[in-house]
C-alpha cells in the first residue's frame, strides 16, 4: 500500500479525532491531500467508521460485556459466512469474529444488566438453527481496550527543564 | 580554615540551565518545553527485562567493560546501523554516554592539548575538558549553514596543538544533523593534521528522512574516531543510565582503566535491559521516531506561520528558532516568555555564546502540549510585535 495512505490509517487509527488539516502538517502535506485521501478511504470502505474509547466504568455507567464462544454448523456453500452474518445483524452484538481452534465464532455482547445479556444469549442467540453450542464468559474489569489502556496514564515525572 | 576546594572545580562555571530551572521550578504551573528527554517510557520489553534481571538475582558487578553480552550487541547495532565493524575489547560500556565523554578527554588529553568544540552543542563538553587542563577552542557553528561544522570553520581554528575535535551531530540544542557528504570533508582535514575525532551519537536514532550518518564510517577514520552513543535518547531509557564507547583499542583500554577505578562497571540490570533494547525493539523506537517526526513537522510549521525564523532541523528532538526581531536577548526572551505565559524554553546561551538570538524548544511533549505552548507563543510574539 502507498506510504501515504498508510500514514494516515496509522494516525487515524488511533487519534481519530484529529483535524485533517492539522494532519496534514504532522506528515508534511497539505490539508486538502489529506482530505481527498481520506474521502476516497471512506469511499472504498477501507475506513470503516470512527469511534471512542470510553471508560464507561469511570462515567458511573452500568454496562456489561460478554464474550461468546460460539460452535455452529458450518453450510454447504456458504461456510460460516451466512450465521456470522445474521448475528452480526442484532444490536447487541458489537462483533463477530471467526476463529481457529475448538470453536468456531467468538463473539461480544453489551448490554445493560447480567439479566439482559443472558437472556439474549438463551432466548436469541442459542436457538437459532445451526448453533450446536455456546459459552459465555462475562468481562469483570477492562484494563485495555483497542490499544488503549483504561488506567489514568501516569503524569509526566520529568524535572521540568534539562539539558 | 584553609579553601578545601581546587582551583580546578572553582573554575568550573554552573551550567546555563540550572540557573533556568530554579526559576522554572518556583512555577508549579508552568508548561515547559524545555526538556532534554524523551516523553515516552522505556519500552516494556526492555523494562520487563530490566524486573526479570532482578528477579533472577543479577545484582552483582559485571566485568569493567561490561556484559559480554551487552557488548557484543552493541558490536551488531554498530554494523548495521553506522556500517562499522568493532571487536569486543573496542567497546566500554558506560554510565550514560555522559561517562564516555569524560572518560574520552581524561583518557586522551594533556594540559596544553587543544579540543575544538563545535557550539551550540551539549553543556559537557567545555568542562569536561577544562578538568583536564586542555584548552576548549570553541568553533561558533552558523545559523546559515543551519549549525552544520564547515570544513572552513574547522580549518580555521586548527592549530599544531590541536588534538581532538568533538562532533557533536544529531544535535542538542538546535537538532542539525551531518550528511556523509558533509562529513567527507572534515574527516579530510581530520586525517591531514592528524586530529583524533570525539563523535557524540547519542540521538543517532532519531534523524527523520535520511540515516544518521557516522565519521567513524569513512575511510581512515575508524582508527583515530571514538563514538559516544547510548540508550538515553533513542530507547527512551534516561533514567537507566546507560551508555557506551565504540573505538580504537588502545585508547578504550585506557578509558576502562579510569571507568574501573571510578566507577567499578554500568548498573548491572541496566545492562540486561539494555540487551533487550537492542535485540528486540525496533519497531518500539520506530513508533517514536514516527510520533517525533510529526511533532517536528507541527513545531516547524508554528514557526513558519508565526514567521520566526526557524531552519528546519532533521535530528534530535529539537527546533532552535530565532527571535533576534525582538532585540531581547534569549534570557531575557525566555525569562520574560516564561513569566508571561508560562512557558519554559531554554534559552540558546546555555549551549554556547554564539546561542545568542535562539532558544531550543523541545518536541519531546505531546501535539496536545505543543499546541498549547504554540498558542501562547504566538499570543507573546503578538504582544511584543505591538509594543514596536
Amino acid at each position: 500500500m502507498e506510504k501515504f495512505r498508510k500514514e494516515i490509517l496509522k494516525f487515524l487509527e488511533r487519534h481519530g479525532n484529529v483535524d485533517l488539516e492539522e494532519l496534514g502538517v504532522l506528515l508534511g502535506v497539505s490539508g486538502a491531500e489529506v482530505a481527498n485521501e481520506v474521502a476516497t478511504l471512506e469511499k472504498e470502505g477501507i475506513i470503516c467508521g470512527y469511534h471512542t474509547v470510553i471508560n464507561w466504568d469511570s462515567a458511573g455507567v452500568d454496562k456489561v460485556n460478554a464474550l461468546i464462544e460460539v460452535r455452529v454448523t458450518p453450510q454447504r456453500n456458504e461456510g460460516f459466512d451466512k450465521i456470522a452474518r445474521r448475528i452480526s445483524n442484532y444490536r447487541e452484538v458489537s462483533s463477530v469474529y471467526l476463529i481457529s481452534g475448538a470453536f468456531d465464532l467468538l463473539i461480544t455482547i453489551e448490554g445493560k444488566t447480567l439479566l439482559e445479556v443472558s437472556r439474549f444469549v438463551s432466548e436469541r442467540l442459542s436457538p437459532l438453527e445451526d448453533i450446536v453450542s455456546t459459552s459465555t464468559h462475562f468481562i469483570l474489569k477492562k484494563y485495555k481496550d483497542f490499544g488503549t489502556c483504561m488506567e489514568v496514564p501516569n503524569k509526566d515525572e520529568r524535572m521540568l527543564v534539562t539539558p | 580554615m584553609r579553601n578545601p576546594l581546587s582551583t580546578k572545580v572553582q573554575e568550573l562555571k554552573p551550567s546555563g540551565i540550572r540557573k533556568f530551572f530554579d526559576l522554572v521550578s518556583e512555577m508549579p504551573d508552568a508548561i515547559s518545553l524545555g526538556v532534554g528527554e524523551p516523553d515516552f517510557e522505556t519500552p516494556w520489553r526492555i523494562r520487563e527485562e530490566g524486573i526479570y534481571s532482578l528477579e533472577r538475582g543479577r545484582t552483582f558487578y559485571t566485568s569493567n567493560a561490561g556484559l559480554k553480552e551487552l557488548k557484543k550487541e552493541i558490536t551488531k547495532y554498530m554494523k548495521r546501523t553506522i556500517g562499522a565493524k568493532y571487536s569486543l575489547d573496542e567497546v566500554l560500556v558506560t554510565v550514560g554516554g555522559s561517562e564516555g565523554i569524560d572518560l574520552a578527554f581524561r583518557a586522551m588529553l594533556d594540559p596544553g592539548d587543544e579540543v575544538l568544540i563545535p557550539q551550540p552543542s551539549y553543556v559537557s563538553y567545555e568542562p569536561c575538558a577544562l578538568l583536564t587542563g586542555a584548552k576548549s577552542v570553541i568553533i561558533e557553528l552558523k545559523n546559515e549553514n543551519e549549525f552544520r561544522l564547515t570544513a572552513a570553520e574547522l580549518e580555521a581554528a586548527i592549530t599544531p596543538k590541536t588534538k581532538m575535535l568533538v562532533l557533536p551531530f544529531p544535535n542538542n540544542p538546535t537538532g542539525s544533523i551531518m550528511t556523509k557528504e558533509d562529513l567527507e570533508p572534515i574527516a579530510k582535514l581530520c586525517i591531514e593534521h592528524d586530529i583524533y575525532v570525539l563523535s557524540d551519537e547519542i540521538y543517532s536514532e532519531l534523524t527523520y528522512g535520511t540515516k544518521h550518518a557516522s565519521i567513524a564510517a569513512l575511510p581512515g577514520m575508524q582508527e583515530r574516531t571514538l563514538v559516544i552513543n547510548g540508550f538515553s535518547k533513542g530507547f527512551a531509557m534516561t533514567g537507566w543510565r546507560l551508555g557506551y564507547v565504540c573505538g580504537p583499542e588502545a585508547i578504550v583500554a585506557q578509558m576502562v582503566k579510569i571507568h574501573q577505578y571510578a566507577i567499578m562497571c554500568a548498573p548491572t540490570n541496566s545492562q540486561y535491559a539494555g540487551i533487550e533494547a537492542l535485540r528486540n525493539c525496533e519497531k518500539d523506537v520506530k513508533e517514536m521516531r514516527t510520533a517525533y517526526n510529526q511533532r517536528r513537522r507541527f513545531l516547524v510549521d508554528a514557526f513558519k506561520k508565526m514567521e520566526i525564523p526557524c531552519f528546519e532541523p532533521f535530528g534530535a528532538f529539537y527546533v532552535f528558532p530565532c527571535i533576534k526581531e525582538f532585540g531581547l536577548s534569549s534570557e531575557e526572551f525566555a525569562t520574560k516568555f516564561l513569566e508571561d505565559q508560562k512557558v519554559a524554553v531554554v534559552p540558546g546561551t546555555a549551549f554556547g555564546d554564539c546561542g545568542e538570538g535562539f532558544l531550543r524548544i523541545s518536541y519531546a511533549y505531546s501535539i496536545e502540549d505543543l499546541k498549547l505552548a504554540m498558542s501562547r507563543f504566538r499570543d507573546f510574539v503578538e504582544a511584543l510585535r505591538g509594543e514596536k
